[in-house]
C-alpha cells in the first residue's frame, strides 16, 4: 500500500496532459471509472511504464486517451483482439482494456466471448450503459427489455445480455459487477483483477443521463442513481432470498441486477499455459541438438 | 520475456538449407528468418499451411502463434503485437482479407509495421476457396475506406514466398505500413525448391526508436533523427505513454478530428513517406526487353506462362519481352512509361478480368496499345494460350 495521497495529487499523476476536457457528459459514470482504476493502480504501487490501455469504440473507449499510459484506441470492437497481440509480445506488462458494453458484446462479442474462453491474461474494464451513448442513443445488446432508445422507438422487445454471467460460463477467472456509485467495491475489484493471472472482467454499471435516461424518463441524475440502487442486489442477498424468502420477497428480486463477484478462480492465464510450452520445446530441441543448444 | 531473435536457434528449426517446399511454408520460413515472433491467424484455404507452419515453428524459437476467432481478431492481435514491439504477421486468403480491410485501414493510419501475407482464390465471395487468382490485387490498393497507400509485392516463384516475405517486413519497418505479400493459391501450393539464406545472406532492418525523451518525443511527427517523414517508433512498455488512435490525429497522437487542415497534413505525410520513396520501390524483372516490340507487363504466379511464351515467341523469330513487377504497389508508373514508349504493345495477363491492367494503361498514356489478357476460374494461363496474344500461331 502507498502513503497517504490525496485525489488532486492521483489525478496529477495518471492523467495525461493535453487531453482534458474529457467527452463526458454530466452525470456519466464513466470518469468514476478512471479515478476507481487510479486508486487501484496506486494501492497496488504499479508503475505507469508497465501498464498498456486498449480500447475500441465508443465513450468508454476515450479512456485510455485521458491516462498517461500507452494506450491503443483501436476499431470498434476488436480492443480484446488487439489487447491480446499487447500482452503476447510484452508479458510482463498489465493490460487494461476499457470497453462498453455495445464495444464488447455488440459489435465485438465475438472477440469477448474467446478472449475469456482462452483466459489471456488481461483486465477488461467494461462500463455498461444499456446505450450506445456516443452516436445518440441507439439499442445496445444489454438494454432491458421496453428500454426506448432511438432505434427502438416502441420499447426493446429483445431479451438482452448478461455479461458477467456469459463471462463467468466461459471460465473467465475474475469477473466481477458493481455500479459505478460504489467507490470501493470497484477498485478492490480492479485490484484483484490486475492482480488475477488470466482474463479478468469488471463490468461497472455506469448510468448515461443524455443517451439513456431522459428518454426512458429516469429523472434527475440523483434518481437515476436511485434506479440503480433500487435495481440491484448483491448477490449474496439474492441467493439467500431465493433459499429463504417468500413467494413475494423473491418476486422482487427476480428481475433484479446481481451485483458482487460472480467469479475468482486460480488458474492459469493463456500466456502462462503458452510459456511453459515453449520452455519444453526448447528443452526438448535443446536436448535433441546434444545439449549446447543454440548459441 | 520479451522475444529476442536467435538466428542460430532459427536455422536449425528450419532444417536443411535446400528444400523441396511449398510456397505457403516458404512465407512462414521467411516471416521467420525476418525475426517475426507474433502470428495471429484464422484457417483459410489456400493459406491455412501458413498458420499450420507458424504454429509449429513459432514456439520453437520462443515466439507465440495464435489462433484468433476470425481474420478480423487475426490482424487486430498483429497490430496489437506490433505496438507492443516486435514483428507480427499473419495469412490470409480473400474472404479473410475483406474482412481484415478494416484494421487494415486501422494500420495504416496509426502507422503500424506489419504483414499481412494473401495467398489470393477466387472471388466474389467464397469463390474456388482451393483455386488461386489475383483478384485482390486492386483490393490492396483501395479496399480499406478512405485515402492511403499501398505496399505490395507479388512473388512468382516458392523461393520469392520467402524472399519477398523479409522483403516485406523490412519494408514494413522501415515505413511504419502494413505490407502485404500477394501470392495465390497456386504458388501457394506449388513445391519448388528453396534456398534457406544464412544470416550473412540477409539484411534486416529495424523500426527506428525514438531519440528525444519522453516529453520531448513527437510519436506521430516526421521523425525527429533526420526529418523523415516517418515517424520514429516508441513501443508500448518503453516509458513513452504513446497514445495511438485510428482517429485523425496530431502530432502527439492526441484526437484532432474537426479541422481539415490536420487531417490533410497526416494523411498527405502517410502518403508521401511511401510515394516520395517512390524510386526505391521499384523491383522489376525485365525479360527480353532490350530490343522487346511487344511486351507482358505481369506479375505472381501469370509471370510464368508468360515468360514460356516469350521464349516461343523469340524463337518464331517474334522480338517479344516481358516486364515482372515483383512490386506492384506503389506502382511503377515511370518505368512502365518508359517502355510504353519502347514497345508497341503492352499485354497484361491477370488471373482477374483487368485490374493492373487500369494503372498501366493511365501511366502509358495512349503511347502504346495496351490489351488485357484475362484468365479467371482458377486455371493459370497455358504458355500458348499467351503465346497467341504475342503473335505466335499453334
Amino acid at each position: 500500500m502507498s502513503e497517504m495521497i490525496d485525489a488532486n495529487e492521483i489525478r496529477r499523476k495518471y492523467l495525461r496532459d493535453g487531453m482534458l476536457p474529457t467527452i463526458f457528459c454530466n452525470g456519466c459514470g464513466h470518469g468514476n471509472a478512471i479515478d476507481y482504476t487510479f486508486w487501484a493502480i496506486e494501492e497496488l504501487g504499479i508503475n505507469m511504464d508497465d501498464v498498456a490501455l486498449a480500447s475500441g469504440i465508443g465513450c468508454s473507449s476515450r479512456i485510455p486517451g485521458y491516462i498517461n499510459a500507452d494506450g491503443l484506441h483501436t476499431t470498434h470492437g476488436r480492443a480484446l483482439a488487439f489487447a491480446t497481440g499487447i500482452k503476447a509480445a510484452n508479458p510482463d506488462m498489465h493490460v487494461i482494456v476499457f470497453t462498453g458494453d455495445g464495444d464488447c458484446t455488440g459489435i465485438g462479442g465475438n472477440h469477448f466471448i474467446h478472449a475469456a474462453r482462452r483466459n489471456i491474461d488481461m483486465t477488461v474494464i467494461l462500463l455498461n450503459n444499456f446505450i450506445y451513448g456516443m452516436t445518440g442513443g441507439q439499442l445496445a445488446p444489454t438494454a432491458p427489455k421496453g428500454s426506448i432508445a432511438t432505434t427502438a422507438p416502441y420499447g426493446n422487445i429483445e431479451q438482452p445480455f448478461n455479461i458477467s454471467e456469459l463471462a463467468t460460463a466461459l471460465g473467465a477467472a475474475y469477473v466481477a459487477r458493481w455500479p459505478i456509485f460504489y467507490p470501493y467495491q470497484p477498485i478492490k475489484s480492479i485490484k484483484e483483477g490486475i492482480q488475477t493471472p488470466g482474463f479478468a472482467l469488471i463490468e461497472l454499471m455506469s448510468p448515461c443521463p443524455t443517451a439513456y435516461g431522459r428518454r426512458n424518463k429516469l429523472g434527475e441524475i440523483d434518481q437515476l442513481w436511485a434506479w440503480y440502487e433500487q435495481n440491484t442486489i448483491l448477490i449474496e442477498d439474492y441467493e439467500k432470498t431465493m433459499r429463504y424468502g417468500t413467494e413475494e420477497e423473491k418476486a422482487a428480486v427476480k428481475e433484479k441486477f446481481l451485483i458482487g463477484i460472480f467469479q475468482k478462480a486460480e488458474k492459469p492465464g493463456f500466456f502462462e499455459a503458452y510459456d511453459r510450452m515453449v520452455k519444453k520445446l526448447m528443452a526438448n530441441d535443446d536436448a535433441k541438438w546434444g545439449g549446447g543448444g543454440a548459441e | 520475456m520479451k522475444y529476442q531473435r536467435d538466428p542460430v536457434r532459427i536455422r536449425k528449426v528450419l532444417g536443411d538449407k535446400v528444400q523441396f517446399i511449398q510456397g505457403d511454408m516458404a512465407v512462414a520460413y521467411g516471416g521467420l528468418v525476418a525475426g517475426v515472433s507474433f502470428f495471429g491467424g484464422y484457417p483459410i484455404t489456400p493459406a491455412s499451411e501458413v498458420a499450420e507452419g507458424m504454429a509449429r515453428l513459432l514456439p520453437r524459437v520462443g515466439g507465440t502463434f495464435i489462433q484468433m476467432e476470425d481474420e478480423i481478431g487475426s490482424i487486430a492481435a498483429v497490430i496489437g503485437a506490433a505496438w507492443g514491439g516486435v514483428k507480427a504477421m499473419t495469412a490470409t486468403s480473400g474472404p479473410g482479407f475483406s474482412l481484415m480491410m478494416e484494421n487494415y485501414g486501422y494500420a495504416i493510419m496509426t502507422e503500424t509495421p506489419c504483414v499481412i501475407a494473401n495467398v489470393q482464390r477466387t472471388g466474389p465471395s467464397t469463390g474456388q476457396p482451393t483455386l488461386g487468382a489475383q483478384g485482390d490485387m486492386m483490393q490492396v490498393r483501395w479496399g480499406s475506406h478512405g485515402d492511403m497507400e499501398a505496399i505490395a509485392l507479388a512473388p512468382s516463384t516458392v523461393q520469392e514466398c520467402l524472399d519477398m516475405t523479409i522483403e516485406a517486413i523490412n519494408l514494413s519497418e522501415r515505413y511504419r505500413h502494413p505490407v502485404c505479400v500477394m501470392t495465390d493459391g497456386e504458388i501457394g501450393h506449388l513445391r519448388e525448391k528453396l534456398v534457406i539464406p544464412d544470416e550473412d545472406e540477409i539484411e534486416l532492418v529495424e523500426r527506428r526508436t525514438p531519440k528525444l525523451p519522453p516529453g520531448e518525443f513527437l510519436p506521430f511527427a516526421p521523425s525527429q533523427i533526420d526529418g523523415s517523414k516517418v515517424p520514429d517508433f516508441a513501443a508500448f512498455g518503453t516509458g513513452y505513454h504513446t497514445y495511438v488512435t485510428g482517429l485523425t490525429h496530431n502530432e502527439k497522437g492526441f484526437p484532432r478530428t474537426d479541422k481539415q487542415p490536420d487531417h490533410e497534413r497526416l494523411v498527405m505525410r502517410i502518403i508521401e513517406k511511401i510515394t516520395d520513396d517512390r524510386k526505391r520501390f521499384v523491383n522489376i524483372e525485365e525479360v527480353m526487353m532490350d530490343d522487346a516490340e511487344v511486351a507482358f507487363v505481369t506479375y505472381g504466379a501469370s509471370a510464368r506462362p508468360a515468360r514460356s511464351a516469350v521464349m516461343d515467341a523469340r524463337k518464331a523469330g517474334i522480338k517479344a519481352g516481358m516486364l515482372r513487377l515483383k512490386t506492384v504497389w506503389p506502382f511503377p508508373r515511370d518505368e512502365i512509361m518508359a517502355v510504353s514508349k519502347k514497345v508497341e504493345r503492352i499485354i497484361v495477363p491477370e488471373m482477374n478480368l483487368g485490374q493492373i491492367y487500369h494503372p498501366i494503361r493511365e501511366y502509358t498514356d495512349q503511347a502504346c496499345e495496351v490489351v488485357m489478357a484475362p484468365k479467371i476460374g482458377g486455371e493459370m494461363h497455358l504458355p500458348h494460350e499467351l503465346a497467341e496474344y504475342l503473335g505466335v500461331r499453334t
